[in-house]
C-alpha cells in the first residue's frame, strides 16, 4: 500500500561522523507524505543525528559530518540555498522543552514573525490556533503575557509543540518528546499527534517502543547507526518482522 | 566518630562565618570611603557652602584673592559632556564587537580578539591620556582647523576607547551566558542568525548588557588622568565638542595637591568626590530600576 503514497522525505545512504565515531553507516528509506513514521532504537544509535539532518541542524554541531543524500519534496536538502525556508517546512520538536525567554505569546509568534507575518490579527489567530492544537490553550489563555519559561515542564513541552506548528510546517520532527512529559500529558499530545497527522507528516522518534505502536503507521528500527528493518507497524509489531533483532527489540529482549 | 562529626560542625561554621565576613567587608569599605570623604568635606558642607550657588553656578575661582567662588555647574557640563560622547560612541561598538565575537566570528578569531581586547583593557590610562595629548590633539587641529586639539571630542574618543573593552569583554560574558539551546531553538523555527540574535538573544542578555553598558559609564564618568590631560582643562560650559573643558575629577586630581589641608578649598574638592558618589550611585540606581522594571513586564 505504501507504494502509491507520495514520497515526502527521500533518504538515501546517509553518513554523519562527528569527529572520532560514525553515528549513521549510511541508511536509506522515504518517509510518505501524512503518515507518522516512528523510529525506535536504544540511545547513541543515531536518531537524532538523522532528524537534524533533515532541517539542517547539524550545522551548529561544527564536528558533525553528513554525507549522503536527503530530500525534502525532491529538492536535496544540502544544497538548499535558502535553509530558513527549509527550517519552517520542518518542525523540530526537542527531547527537552526549550521555552524562549520570552512571552507565551512570543515564544508562538516568534517564527512567523520571522517569517514576516506582522499583522496583530493573523497572529492573535495563528497564536491561538497553534496553542489549541497543542491542547495548552485552555490552561494559558489567561496570561499569554507571561514568560513562557515560567510554565511547567509538560506545558514547556507542548508550547514548544505549538512553536513547531506556528510556522504551519509540512514535516514535524518529533524527538523523544516525552522524556520530560509525565504520562498524563504524553497522552495528550499522543492525541494531538493523531489528529495533525491528516494535515502533515510526522517522523517520531521515540525509545518508548509502545508510542510508535499506538501512534506510527510505520516504523523503523535504527540500531548503532544502521537501518535494521523499516515496514508498517503490522509487520514490525508482528510474531514475525523480517529481522529476528527487530523482533527482540520490540520485545523487550534487549536494548 | 563523634569527634569527627564535631570537626566538621566547626569547619563548617568557621568557613561559613569567613564567607560572611568577606561579604560584609565589601559593603563596610564602601562605607568606610563615603564615611571618610563626608568627613573631610562635612565642615564646609554644613557651614558656609552655598549648596545652590555650588550647584548651579558655572564659577570656579577657589584660589581668587578678592571673592572666592565655588560653582561646580561648568565641571559637571564637563563631566556630562565627555561621558555622553563617550558613550555615544562606544555603546554601539561595545555591544556590536561583543556580538561580533560572540555570535559571528570563528573560534580561532574569537581567541585573537579576546586577547586584543585584553590588551586594551590593560593599557593605563596615562597612557590614553598621553596619546589623547600629542596624537589626537594634532589630529583634530588637522582635521577640524581648531585651534585647540584638547577638547570635549578628544576625551570622548579617548574615553570611548578606553571603556569599550570593558563594554565588550562584559557584554560577551553576559551573552555567552545565554544557553545555547535557545539559540538553536530559534534557529531551528527558520529565523535568521540577526532574528534570532535580536529577539531572543539580547532579550535574555539584557541584564548583563545593561550591566556592561553602566560600567562602561562608570569608567568614564571616574577617569581621571585621561580626561585630564585630553580635555585641556578649562572651565567652561561647553558649546561644541570642539570646546574644552575641565572634569569633575580632573579637579580633584589636579588640586588637591595644592589645596592647604582643612582649608575651604581643599573641603570643597571632598564635597565634589560626594557629589561624584551620589553620581553613580544615581545611575547605579536608575540601572537597577530599569532591569527591575523590564523583569516585571
Amino acid at each position: 500500500m505504501s507504494d502509491a503514497k507520495k514520497k515526502k522525505i527521500e533518504i538515501n545512504n546517509l553518513v554523519v561522523k562527528y569527529e572520532d565515531k560514525t553515528a549513521l553507516k549510511g541508511i536509506s528509506f522515504d518517509v510518505y507524505e501524512n503518515e507518522i513514521l516512528g523510529v525506535i532504537g536504544p540511545a547513541q544509535s543515531g536518531k537524532t543525528s538523522m532528524l537534524k539532518v533533515i532541517n539542517r541542524t547539524i550545522e551548529f554541531i561544527p564536528e558533525a559530518k553528513a554525507e549522503g543524500v536527503v530530500k525534502v519534496d525532491g529538492e536535496d536538502v544540502m544544497k538548499m540555498k535558502n535553509v530558513y525556508e527549509l527550517r519552517r517546512k520542518v518542525g523540530m520538536v526537542f527531547p527537552l522543552p526549550v521555552g524562549l525567554p520570552l512571552s507565551i505569546y512570543d515564544n508562538v509568534a516568534f517564527a512567523p514573525r520571522a517569517a514576516g507575518i506582522r499583522n496583530k490579527t493573523d497572529l492573535d489567530e495563528l497564536v491561538e490556533r497553534c496553542l489549541k492544537q497543542s491542547a495548552l490553550w485552555d490552561e494559558v489563555k489567561d496570561r499569554l503575557d507571561s514568560l513562557g519559561t515560567k510554565l511547567s515542564g509538560g506545558q514547556q513541552q507542548r508550547l514548544t509543540i505549538a512553536r513547531a506548528l506556528s510556522h504551519q510546517p509540512e514535516i514535524l520532527c518529533l524527538d523523544e518528546f516525552s522524556i520530560a512529559v509525565d504520562p498524563v500529558t504524553t497522552m495528550r499530545i499522543e492525541d494531538v499527534l493523531k489528529e495533525l497527522r491528516s494535515e502533515m507528516t510526522i517522523i517520531l522518534v521515540t525509545n518508548l517502543v509502545q508510542q510508535a505502536r499506538r501512534l506510527a503507521n510505520r516504523t523503523a528500527f535504527i540500531f548503532n547507526g544502521d537501518l535494521i528493518e523499516i515496514d508498517d507497524n503490522d509487520v514490525i509489531f508482528s510474531e514475525k518482522p523480517a529481522q529476528k533483532m527487530t523482533y527482540d527489540y520490540v520485545n523487550g529482549n534487549f536494548g | 566518630m563523634g569527634n569527627r562529626k564535631q570537626l566538621e560542625i566547626i569547619t563548617e561554621s568557621a568557613i561559613e562565618w569567613l564567607i560572611r565576613i568577606c561579604g560584609i567587608s565589601a559593603i563596610l569599605f564602601v562605607f568606610g570611603i563615603f564615611f571618610f570623604v563626608f568627613r573631610e568635606g562635612a565642615e564646609f558642607l554644613f557651614g558656609g557652602l552655598d549648596l545652590w550657588q555650588f550647584l548651579t553656578s558655572p564659577e570656579w575661582y577657589p584660589t581668587s584673592v578678592s571673592q572666592k567662588r565655588y560653582g561646580v555647574l561648568a565641571l559637571m557640563a564637563g563631566t556630562a559632556s565627555v561621558t555622553l560622547l563617550s558613550m555615544a560612541i562606544a555603546v554601539p561598538f561595545g555591544l556590536g564587537a561583543a556580538i561580533y565575537v560572540s555570535e559571528f566570528c570563528g573560534p580561532k578569531a574569537k581567541e585573537t580578539f579576546k586577547i586584543v581586547i585584553e590588551l586594551l583593557a590593560a593599557i593605563p590610562s596615562v597612557v590614553w591620556g598621553f596619546i589623547g595629548l600629542t596624537l589626537m590633539n594634532e589630529l583634530i587641529i588637522t582635521l577640524f582647523d581648531a585651534p585647540i586639539g584638547l577638547t570635549v571630542l578628544n576625551g570622548g574618543i579617548i574615553l570611548a576607547l578606553m571603556s569599550v573593552p570593558i563594554i565588550v569583554s562584559i557584554g560577551e560574558d553576559a551573552l555567552k551566558a545565554v544557553p545555547d539551546s535557545y539559540r538553536e531553538a530559534a534557529e531551528a523555527l527558520g529565523s535568521t542568525r540577526w532574528q534570532m540574535i535580536y529577539r531572543v538573544l539580547l532579550p535574555a542578555a539584557k541584564n548583563g548588557l545593561l550591566a556592561a553598558v553602566l560600567l562602561g559609564v562608570a569608567r568614564a564618568v571616574g577617569e581621571t588622568m585621561a580626561v585630564l590631560m585630553a580635555t585641556g582643562h578649562a572651565v567652561k560650559i561647553p558649546g561644541s565638542v570642539l570646546d574644552s573643558v575641565r572634569t569633575l575629577t580632573a579637579t580633584i586630581a589636579a588640586e588637591l595637591g595644592e589645596a592647604p589641608v582643612a582649608s575651604d578649598h581643599y573641603q570643597v574638592l571632598f564635597i565634589i568626590g560626594i557629589l561624584l558618589f551620589t553620581i553613580t550611585f544615581a545611575v547605579n540606581l536608575i540601572a537597577d530600576l530599569v532591569v527591575k522594571g523590564i523583569k516585571e513586564q
